[in-house]
């Protein structure tokens, strides 16, 4: 079940602070199951209710691309599988020291302590502060950049209902209708929100790690 | 839709539920995640398609339909699901955050061999102390979002009967013009049932809440001393530290009679490191 896993790799890594497991993963569960719950059905039929003023075929194909480069949904799919990657920089760091001292404990002979080896939680302090400290910052980037991509493609959250088109072979100027653009500007206000709340989390938590770094 | 994998998440909290908890649990499951999933998404799926105008005009069919339907039943209830199920993993976290304080213990003592671990995975903990709040915290948060969503609902679709027919004159449409909602009878039938078993569970949260207070009480004028943290605490310290002695005689026993048949240390990595 990718879901699931998708979810765990996110929030659930065990070698995260407190704060990043429980919120995010809350949040990701959250974004995952609305997107799942909107995405066929309010964006299902984006193009093939996209109707246009007029009777020339070819107009409505060439508007719609105009005006929908890239769907909303595919975005936020994208926005999320990217700002999961991240987390896999922290879990290979981690698989690769427990190899590293797994082979030391070997040449050393202490086989009884590989069991605790693997069920350890490793301190966040130096190689894997600045790793989990990259990942929070790609995290952001990601966030923000995806957020900024789709504020820019369709000039704001706000859907219109009508669109006026005057690309070949549209005859002169054309009103192009969309399909249900109330709920789609109610489901993207809902998922920048979201996006919102986990950035200002990731930077709390990038905060709380560089605190704990200049204490010590 | 998965929710599948979404109801294992939830079932989760289960086991720390009171009586009645299980029961909303279950109601929820069934007479709304399933009734959701196996008909109302079939009735509603063709809303938009099934929405036609009397009037060749193009565009006027997705103006009426956005300007009457801003969002359609099934995402309301869809989101109200989420949203009301989410509450549930508050009390989730919170029963881990005591496991691991459980490990934690079980560490400093010296004994966390992967028994004691796995009894402390399936340890089902007394709704008491921090957790009483969290729970009710929960439910609040709980009632609260049905609440919510019922008076959105109320708020965009006043009355809970589907009409036939609407007048819509938003451009481009031409005047006025009839626009015909598809199977309003049967939508009407399923948005009855989806109210009714909203009602029933925020009931069902209020007797819960009503249940645990009663409970608290009951519990307070007993006089029981587990309620504070720290006693708690301290009371498994001490259980720990006498099972950590009891283990320490039973080893000592074991260690004289199994100290002619240990393995030297060298054979072992030899054989390990070959591979």
């Amino acid at each position: 079940k990718p879901l699931t896993r998708l979810t765990k790799l996110v929030g659930a890594s065990r070698h995260s602070t407190s704060l990043g497991k429980v919120w995010l993963s809350v949040l990701f569960i959250f974004r995952v199951m609305v997107l799942v719950v909107a995405a066929e059905s309010v964006w299902g039929d984006e193009q093939s209710d996209f109707t246009c003023n007029t009777l020339q075929p070819g107009c409505e194909n060439v508007c719609y691309d105009q005006f929908f480069p890239v769907s909303h949904i595919r975005l936020w799919c994208l926005q999320l599988v990217f700002v999961s990657t991240p987390t896999l920089l922290v879990a290979t760091y981690v698989a690769y020291r427990n190899h590293s001292d797994k082979k030391r404990l070997l040449s050393k002979g202490q086989e009884e302590d590989l069991e605790t080896l693997k069920r350890r939680r490793l301190p966040i302090a130096g190689a894997l502060w600045w790793t989990y400290a990259c990942s929070l910052v790609f995290r952001l980037l990601f966030e923000g950049g995806f957020m900024y991509a789709l504020y820019v493609v369709y000039d704001g959250f706000q859907m219109p209902r009508l669109v006026q088109c005057d690309q070949w072979p549209c005859p002169n100027l054309v009103d192009c209708f969309i399909s249900r653009p109330t709920e789609k500007t109610i489901f993207t206000v809902f998922m920048a929100t979201t996006s919102s709340i986990c950035m200002v989390l990731n930077m709390a938590e990038l905060v709380y790690l560089v605190a704990k770094a200049v204490n010590r | 839709m998965n929710w599948g994998s979404f109801y294992a998440v939830i079932s989760g909290v289960n086991r720390h539920s009171t009586g009645i908890g299980r029961v909303w649990l279950s109601v929820i499951f069934i007479f709304r995640i399933l009734v959701l999933v196996v008909a109302a998404e079939s009735v509603w799926g063709d809303e938009k398609s099934g929405f036609i105008c009397n009037t060749q005009q193009p565009g006027c069919n997705s103006v009426c339909y956005d300007q009457f339907f801003p969002i359609s039943h099934i995402r309301l209830w869809a989101l109200q699901l989420i949203l009301v199920s989410t509450p549930a993993l508050l009390v989730a976290m919170h029963v881990a955050h005591r496991r691991h304080i459980d490990k934690k213990i079980l560490k400093r003592t010296g004994r966390s061999s992967p028994k004691e671990l796995e009894r402390i995975k399936n340890q089902k903990f007394q709704i008491t102390g921090a957790l009483w709040w969290t729970y009710m915290i929960s439910i609040i948060f709980r009632i609260a979002f049905e609440v919510a969503f019922l008076y959105i609902f109320y708020l965009l679709y006043p009355g809970f009967k589907m009409v036939r027919l609407v007048k819509c004159d938003s451009y481009p449409c031409p005047n006025t013009v009839d626009c015909f909602v598809s199977r309003p009878t049967e939508k009407t039938i399923f948005t009855v049932f989806m109210l009714a078993v909203s009602g029933l569970c925020v009931l069902l949260n209020l007797a819960e809440v009503v249940y645990l207070i009663g409970r608290a009480c009951k519990r307070g004028f007993q006089g029981s001393e587990e309620e504070s943290k720290g006693a708690w605490i301290s009371q498994r310290w001490s259980t720990y530290k006498l099972n950590e002695i009891n283990q320490l005689i039973a080893d000592q026993s074991l260690k004289s009679k199994f100290t002619v048949t240990k393995k030297s240390p060298t054979e072992k990595s030899e054989r390990c490191s070959a591979f």
